[in-house]
């Protein structure tokens, strides 16, 4: 069994459209999973149409919770806390749960024994049923911490359901940037398929990226979305990626029927039969040949 | 007056919109320091008769070169890219830096000659960012958050902080905009740090109702949430579709639900998708505070790093109209918030 993570530094570039036209052309052929580890703002479910079959509750970290009863609003919880997340009070101290990174300092530092530490129910995640095949997904809830972790949990999931059904491919939609949720994505994973834009920022974000993936020793391969809004960005990107030994898997034109699909909830591929998915089942007739062959 | 750019969702248009926001305050701004400056220039320079017809150019000289001291003036935008994983703005800004700094987070160092290996130091961490093993203490940067635990905790003094370099943080200017970024390093997982480091480098408590804009990341998580936290509006930029509203849906949930802050949308790609993002606005009491039409132009002169209101400068004034909204808007909020408690 592979795994593939679709990546690209900067976000809104096409990773879930890419995705879903993936899941959509290799289900045909062969058993596969799927994964959205965009967990806080997870969208591959608005265009699978999925049918949810199991609901899970995320434990993310812990919160400090100062007892009002037991506090004497000596001020040491705010003194050691770094994150200035405690709020003082005349009679007792308060946590700004927002801001709170369940260190436990102030647990340990209380004189009164006034702070307990809870478990923080930080999201849910889900397994679904799709006509391509099962999905594992999550949402976080607003402004938690711990997205790498949740993205790390629904990452093993897919993996084991993949391994437990003989699966041949899983398929994970990433999250943007490269930070934690980014390397808890990557990590483990046969190959990236980075999907950028012939944009400043996209080739900018490109090489942050690729940085990152190489850092961790995942092999890359690129696809450029909306190639044709600037063919010489196009070819910058190209170059690049040839003088680093990377290759391009498809150059897709910009076309609003991207968006028609999107808003009829369906992957571009399954939705018409125009360029965009010719370059579409281009991208995975070589992803298909460099990975899984 | 601090303003975050935000989105949910990435590729909306953020930095497109904070960076012409910016520019076009900046234009409008300078024509009232110039103004100022002119009547300083007619009252300070009477001996000097070629200064007072040329006061003008000199008022714009004038202007030009305080920003090329790096002093800041304290009406000029303030422009914060905070999106430090993936820093783009700078691209469209190209801002001169003047200063730079290191910034990450403490980490332990032990002293082997005091550490008893008692193992307290792990037992107390949160993130397994220290291990000890035999006669070994192993710590793991990456996983550590700088929260200072492990020391406060060592009975022996074992312990003390280093910095743990994550990222860079500079700050300079592009004309009159004063212009500040963090960038982590590759292979680094942490943004908030930088972004907490950032906003307390360069933004100025008494900032008054300076223009202050901070271009945020995408996602709902810890680093935007960061990006958010002591903002007076949070600016969200959507496209109107499916994908678009989704995240803007999680995106109103933290800044105004958890934060409690006024918040605006901006829908950007007007005329693609469909009704979904004018619904729910309309049904949630957001207010639409401007629109930007689906233009292949516009996509086009972003590809080349050009700024919308340079390469379209008919749309500055809508940015003007913009910011005259957000601050009304917000008057009008925090009155009513106020009328409340």
């Amino acid at each position: 069994m592979k795994q593939l993570v679709i990546l690209s530094g900067k976000g809104g570039t096409g990773k879930t459209t890419i995705t879903a036209a993936l899941a959509h052309l290799a289900s045909q052929e062969l058993s596969i999973v799927l994964a959205d580890a965009d967990v806080d703002a997870a969208n591959l479910e608005l265009v699978l149409d999925p049918e949810k079959q199991e609901e899970h509750s995320f434990t993310g970290g812990q919160l400090a919770v100062i007892d009002a009863a037991k506090c004497v609003a000596c001020g040491t919880c705010a003194e050691v806390c770094r994150f200035n997340a405690v709020i003082p009070g005349d009679e007792a101290y308060r946590v700004d749960p927002l801001a709170c990174e369940g260190c436990a300092s102030c647990f340990y530092q209380c004189p009164e024994g006034a702070i307990c530490m809870n478990e923080q129910q930080a999201g849910l995640w889900f397994r679904s049923d799709t006509r391509f095949g099962p999905l594992f997904h999550a949402h976080l809830f607003a402004g938690q911490e711990n997205s790498g972790k949740l993205v790390t949990l629904v990452k093993q999931q897919a993996r084991l359901r993949g391994l437990d059904t003989g699966a041949a491919l899983v398929v994970v939609d990433g999250p943007p940037g490269i930070g934690c949720p980014v390397i808890s994505a990557s990590a483990g994973m046969d190959v990236a398929l980075h999907v950028v834009e012939p944009t400043v920022s996209g080739v900018h974000d490109l090489e942050r990226i690729m940085g990152t993936t190489d850092h961790f020793g995942v092999p890359s391969l690129v696809a450029i979305n909306k190639a044709d809004l600037n063919p010489a960005r196009s070819d910058e990107i190209a170059t690049f990626c040839a003088e680093r030994g990377v290759e391009i898997v498809g150059r897709i034109p910009y076309d609003t029927v991207v968006t028609e699909a999107m808003v009829q909830g369906q992957p571009v591929t399954a939705y018409t039969n125009g360029p965009v998915s010719e370059a579409l089942e281009n991208v995975w007739d070589d992803i298909r040949e460099r990975v899984l062959s | 007056m601090i303003v975050t750019v935000a989105s949910g969702k990435g590729g909306t248009g953020k930095t497109t919109i904070a960076v012409s926001l910016a520019l076009s305050l900046t234009a409008d701004v300078a024509a009232l320091t110039s103004s100022r400056a002119d009547v300083a220039a007619l009252t300070s320079s009477r001996a000097d008769a070629a200064a007072l017809t040329s006061s003008k150019a000199d008022a714009a000289a004038l202007t030009l070169s305080r920003a090329e001291r790096g002093l800041a003036n304290p009406a000029n935008p303030l422009f914060l890219d905070c999106d430090v994983e993936e820093p783009n703005a700078a691209l469209f800004l190209n801002p001169t830096i003047q200063e730079r700094r290191k910034v990450g987070q403490m980490i332990p160092e032990v002293d082997l000659e005091k550490c008893i290996y008692c193992g307290r130091c792990a037992e107390v961490c949160q993130y397994n960012a220290l291990a000890v093993a035999g006669e070994k203490v192993l710590v793991f940067p990456e996983l550590c958050h700088g929260c200072g635990s492990c020391t406060l905790n060592c009975p022996t003094d074992a312990i003390h902080e280093v910095l743990h370099v994550s990222g860079t943080i500079e700050r300079g200017f592009n004309g009159p905009v004063e212009f500040a970024q963090g960038t982590m390093n590759v292979g680094e997982p942490m943004a908030v740090p930088i972004i907490r480091q950032l906003k307390q480098w360069v933004i100025p408590p008494d900032h008054g109702s300076r223009p202050v804009i901070l271009d945020a990341p995408p996602g709902t998580a810890c680093p935007v949430v960061e990006s958010m936290r002591g903002a007076d509006f949070v600016l969200m930029v959507t496209e109107p579709t499916p994908f678009g509203l989704h995240d803007l849906r999680l995106a109103v949930e933290v800044a105004r639900d958890e934060l409690g802050l006024p918040v605006g949308v901006v829908v950007n790609r007007d005329g693609v998708g469909d009704q979904g993002v004018e619904d729910y606005c309309d049904a949630e009491g957001i207010p639409i505070m401007a629109r930007i039409p689906l233009d292949r132009r516009i996509a086009e002169t972003y590809s080349e790093g050009i700024p919308l209101v340079e390469a379209l400068p008919e749309y500055r004034e809508r940015f003007i109209e913009l910011w005259q909204r957000i601050v009304r808007s917000n008057r009008s909020g925090s009155d009513g918030r106020r009328g409340q408690s």
